[in-house]
C-alpha cells in the first residue's frame, strides 16, 4: 500500500511538472501524432477501397464467365450460352422467369473533375434483372432509361468524380451520342462509378453482336452454387468459371489492397522507429532535467521503482496524446475523402472515400502506445538508477 | 574547415542525444528515398518518354482495337517517318500474379521505333525467323529465372486461340535491355504475325499505333492531322507524344503524388522538430562555453558558423546514410515489384533533392540557437554560468 502511495505521489508530482518541459514534451507528442497520422491515412486508403469492392458483392448471387478471365472486361459468353444458365439448376425463379442479367462491360473515356484529364470509366449494359441480382440499387435522380435509347443511368460517385455525367446532359463516345437520364445509388459500392444502359443498345454501339460477357444469377440456396457449377461444368456447350459475386469483387480488389498495405505497413513501422528515437530523445531530456529532482526524492526515501514508473507514465502519457491528436487529425482530415483510382484488375476507375474506422484508430493507438513504451523505458531504467549522491552534488 | 575538430567534438558532446537524432534523421531519409522511388513509378516513366514519338490510340478508350490498314495510311501523312503498332495481350505465366506486358509486334519495325533497346544481333535475328519465338528484357528474365532457349507458356485472359486453347507458347530467343536505366524492360515481346493467325476473333486489329516524327515536324500538327484522316469512321483515333500518353495514364492512378508529398511533409516536419529541439537544448546547455570561444576572439561570425555547421553536419550524417540504404532498398524492390509496378527508380534528381534537404533542415534546425550564441554578450553569458 505504502509503495502504491509513494508511486502516486511521485508521478503526480511529475507530470503537474510537465508544463516546465514543454518543449521537448511537445516534441514527443507530435512525432507520434505524425506517426499516426500517416498509418491512419494510408490504411485508411486501403479499407475504403475494400469496403467499396466488396460491399458490392453478395453471398448469394453467382457471376459466371468464361474460363479463365481474369476480370468481367476479357470474358466473352454467346448469347446461347446465356440462355443455358438462366436454364441451369440453382438459379432462382420469379415465377416462370429466371432472375439473371447478361450483362456488357466495356471501358470508355470520360474527363476526371480534379485533374482533367480522360479516365477510364467502365460502361455496363444491363438487362432488367440487374436491378434483382444486385442489392440496394435504387434510383435517386431522374427516371430508368428506355430499352432500345441511346440514355444512360450514372452511379452517384461517377457522377461526383467526372465531368459531364450530370443528368440531362448529353455524353459523346466516339460517335455515339448518349443523354443522361437518371443517376443511382448502390449502397456505396464499386457499382455506383458505373454507367449503365440497355445491353442492347451497347451490343449495337460496340459491334458486339450478340454477345455478352458475364452473366448475374441469384442462387436458390446455400448449396445452389455448387449444384449450378456441377450442372454448367458438364455442359460441353459451355466452359465457365462460377463464382459468388462476392468472391469475384475480393479478387478484384486484392492486388490494390495488398500494394497499399505491403507500403502501409513497413511505412508505419520505420516511422514509428524514427518516432521512438524521438521520444527516447525528450524523455532523456526530462530525466536529466530532473536529475536534481529525482535525487531529492530518492534521498527522502522514495523507491527506485516509483521513480521507474513515473517516468514511464510520462511517457506513455505523452503517446497517448500523441495517438489521440493524430487520431483525431487522420479523422477529420481523410475520412469520407473521395479518390478515384484505376483498378487494375478490371483497368477500369473505382470511385473511392478514405475510411477511417475505429478499428483503424484503435490500431493507430496501439502503435503510439509501444512508441510510448519503448521511448520511456530506457530513459526510466536511467532515471531509477541514478546515483544519488553524484546527482545532488551537481546542486 | 580548420574549426572541423571542434565542431566534431561539440557534436559528439552528448554521445546517447546526438545518435538518437542521427537515428531519427537517418530513419526519415530512408523514408524519403523510398517514397521518392516509388513515387517515380507513379511518373509513368514521362523522363524516359521520346520526343519524337506519338501514340496513336482508339478515341473511345485505349481497350478499343483499330484496324491494321491504318497502318499504312498513318506512314503517309506528312511528317511521320516510321510508324509500327503493339497490342495488349493480357496474359499470365503460371499464376495470376505473375502479370506483366506482353506485345505481338513486328519485330524489326517494333525495335527500329524503340532504338533504346538492345539486343545482340544473333538473338534478334533468330526472333525474327522463329514463328513462335519471343524476347523479353533483362528484369523479366531475371524475375523468371529464364535463359534463351526456354519454352514460356503464357495463359491468355483474353485471346483465346482459334483452336480453342487459351495457352499460348513461345520459344525464348533473346533477351533485350534498355540504355535508360530508369526504362522498364518488365516486357515481352513475341511476333504479331504468329498472333493474326492464331488468334480466335477481332483479325486484323491492333491496340496502338506507335509513330516517329520525321525532323522538323511539329507533333501538335501531325496528331490533328492523323486525327483528322480517321474522323467520322467507325474507329476515331487520339493522338498525343508518348510523354502526355504516359502522363495521363498514370494520373488514372489518382492523386499519388498528393499522398506521397503530404506523407513527406508529416515526416519532415516531424524531423525538424526533434532536431532542432535537440540543437537548441544543446546549446542551451553550452553558452558559458560559447562565451569563452569569444573571449578567445572567436567572431559572432564564427560562433554562428560552428553552430550551424554542427546541426547541417548531425542532419548529413544521419541523412547520407538514409539515402543509401533507401537506394540499395530501391534496387531490390525495383526487381521484385517488375511486374506490378515497373518503373520504380532512385532519381539523381531525388537524391539532390534530398541532400539539398538535409541542408535546409540543418539550417533551420540551427538558425535560432545559432543567432541566440552569436548576439550573446560575453558578460551575461559568463555571468549566467
Amino acid at each position: 500500500m505504502r509503495s502504491l502511495q509513494q508511486v502516486l505521489a511521485v508521478t503526480s508530482l511529475n507530470l503537474r511538472n510537465l508544463p516546465q518541459r514543454m518543449g521537448s514534451s511537445v516534441v514527443a507528442v507530435v512525432g507520434v501524432a505524425a506517426v499516426v497520422l500517416v498509418f491512419a491515412a494510408v490504411l485508411s486508403m486501403a479499407k475504403g477501397f475494400e469496403r467499396t469492392m466488396i460491399s458490392a458483392g453478395s453471398d448469394d448471387t453467382a457471376i459466371i464467365m468464361r474460363s479463365g478471365s481474369t476480370s468481367e472486361l476479357n470474358s466473352g459468353l454467346s448469347n446461347e450460352q446465356v440462355l443455358i444458365v438462366a436454364d441451369a439448376p440453382g438459379v432462382l425463379k420469379d415465377g416462370d422467369d429466371s432472375i439473371i442479367s447478361a450483362e456488357l462491360y466495356v471501358v470508355v473515356d470520360v474527363r476526371k473533375r480534379t485533374s482533367n484529364t480522360d479516365a477510364n470509366v467502365p460502361f455496363r449494359g444491363i438487362q432488367p434483372g440487374a436491378f434483382d441480382v444486385r442489392n440496394n440499387v435504387s434510383l435517386i435522380e431522374g427516371r430508368m432509361f428506355e430499352e432500345g435509347k441511346n440514355e444512360i443511368i450514372v452511379g452517384r460517385s461517377a457522377q461526383q468524380e467526372f465531368l459531364g455525367l450530370e443528368t440531362g446532359s448529353t455524353i459523346r463516345f466516339g460517335q455515339s451520342e448518349w443523354q443522361v437520364v437518371g443517376a443511382f445509388v448502390a449502397g456505396g459500392s464499386v457499382s455506383e462509378s458505373e454507367l449503365w444502359t440497355d445491353v442492347r443498345v451497347l451490343q449495337g454501339a460496340y459491334r458486339r453482336g450478340n454477345s455478352f460477357q458475364s452473366v448475374r444469377v441469384k442462387l436458390q440456396n446455400e448449396g445452389s452454387l455448387e449444384t449450378l457449377t456441377a450442372a454448367l461444368k458438364n455442359d460441353p456447350r459451355i466452359d465457365p468459371d462460377v463464382i459468388t459475386e462476392k468472391e469475384y469483387y475480393s479478387g478484384q480488389a486484392e492486388p490494390m489492397t495488398r500494394f497499399i498495405k505491403t507500403i502501409g505497413y513497413p511505412l508505419t513501422i520505420l516511422m514509428a522507429v524514427g518516432a521512438v528515437f524521438g521520444a527516447l530523445n525528450s524523455m532523456y531530456s526530462s530525466v536529466s532535467v530532473r536529475g536534481k529532482e529525482i535525487a531529492t526524492l530518492r534521498a527522502l526515501g522514495f523507491g527506485p521503482i516509483s521513480v521507474l514508473i513515473s517516468t514511464m507514465v510520462e511517457s506513455t502519457l505523452l503517446a497517448v496524446v500523441g495517438g489521440v491528436l493524430g487520431g483525431t487529425v487522420a479523422f477529420l482530415v481523410f475520412n469520407g475523402f473521395q479518390v478515384s483510382t484505376l483498378n487494375g484488375a478490371s483497368f477500369s476507375q473505382v470511385v473511392f472515400d478514405f475510411a477511417v474506422t475505429p478499428d483503424l484508430l484503435v490500431n493507430g493507438l496501439y502503435v503510439a502506445l509501444v512508441i510510448g513504451a519503448f521511448g520511456g523505458l530506457f530513459p526510466a531504467i536511467r532515471a531509477a538508477r541514478l546515483p544519488v549522491a553524484q546527482a545532488l552534488r551537481e546542486l | 574547415m580548420k574549426y572541423f575538430r571542434l565542431i566534431w567534438k561539440n557534436a559528439w558532446r552528448k554521445k546517447i542525444r546526438t545518435l538518437l537524432t542521427i537515428l531519427s534523421v537517418f530513419v526519415a531519409f530512408l523514408l524519403f528515398a523510398l517514397l521518392s522511388g516509388i513515387g517515380y513509378a507513379f511518373k509513368g516513366g514521362v523522363d524516359v518518354a521520346d520526343a519524337e514519338r506519338l501514340i496513336i490510340i482508339h478515341k473511345v478508350s485505349l481497350i478499343n482495337l483499330l484496324p491494321i490498314s491504318y497502318q499504312n495510311r498513318v506512314a503517309s501523312t506528312d511528317g511521320v517517318e516510321s510508324v509500327t503498332h503493339a497490342t495488349w495481350f493480357g496474359g499470365y505465366y503460371q499464376d495470376t500474379r505473375n502479370q506483366f506486358p506482353q506485345f505481338p509486334v513486328a519485330p524489326q519495325e517494333y525495335f527500329d521505333m524503340y532504338p533504346e533497346f538492345n539486343i545482340p544481333n544473333e538473338q534478334f535475328e533468330a526472333f525474327k525467323r522463329n514463328r513462335t519465338g519471343a524476347v523479353v528484357g533483362q528484369e523479366l528474365a531475371d524475375t523468371y529465372g529464364w535463359k534463351v532457349g526456354d519454352r514460356i507458356p503464357i495463359q491468355a485472359t483474353i485471346w483465346s486461340r482459334a483452336d480453342g486453347g487459351r495457352t499460348w507458347e513461345f520459344d525464348l530467343e533473346g533477351i533485350f535491355s534498355s540504355d535508360d536505366p530508369r526504362g522498364s524492360t518488365a516486357l515481352l515481346l513475341f511476333q504479331y504475325d504468329y498472333f493474326e493467325e492464331a488468334r480466335a476473333f477481332a483479325k486484323g486489329t491492333v491496340g496502338w499505333y506507335i509513330l516517329r516524327l520525321g525532323k522538323g515536324a511539329d507533333a501538335v500538327q501531325v496528331a490533328r492531322a492523323v486525327d483528322a484522316q480517321f474522323e467520322n469512321s467507325p474507329a476515331e483515333t487520339k493522338t498525343s507524344t508518348e510523354a502526355a500518353f504516359a502522363q495521363s495514364f498514370m494520373k488514372q492512378y489518382g492523386n499519388i503524388a498528393l499522398i506521397v508529398t503530404l506523407i513527406l511533409g508529416a515526416v519532415f516536419f516531424t524531423l525538424l522538430l526533434v532536431s532542432g529541439n535537440t540543437m537548441s537544448q544543446s546549446v542551451r546547455e553550452r553558452i558559458s562555453e560559447l562565451a569563452v570561444l569569444k573571449t578567445l576572439g572567436f567572431t559572432d561570425r564564427a560562433v554562428l558558423g560552428i553552430v550551424l555547421s554542427e546541426s547541417i553536419l548531425i542532419m548529413l550524417m544521419g541523412g547520407l546514410l538514409g539515402l543509401a540504404l533507401g537506394w540499395v532498398i530501391i534496387q531490390g524492390l525495383a526487381q521484385k515489384m517488375a511486374g506490378f509496378l515497373p518503373g520504380i527508380f532512385l532519381s539523381p534528381g531525388a537524391i539532390s533533392a534530398g541532400i539539398a534537404m538535409m541542408v535546409a533542415a540543418g539550417i533551420l534546425a540551427g538558425i535560432f540557437p545559432a543567432f541566440k550564441a552569436m548576439r550573446l554578450s560575453i558578460i551575461d553569458a559568463l555571468a549566467r554560468a
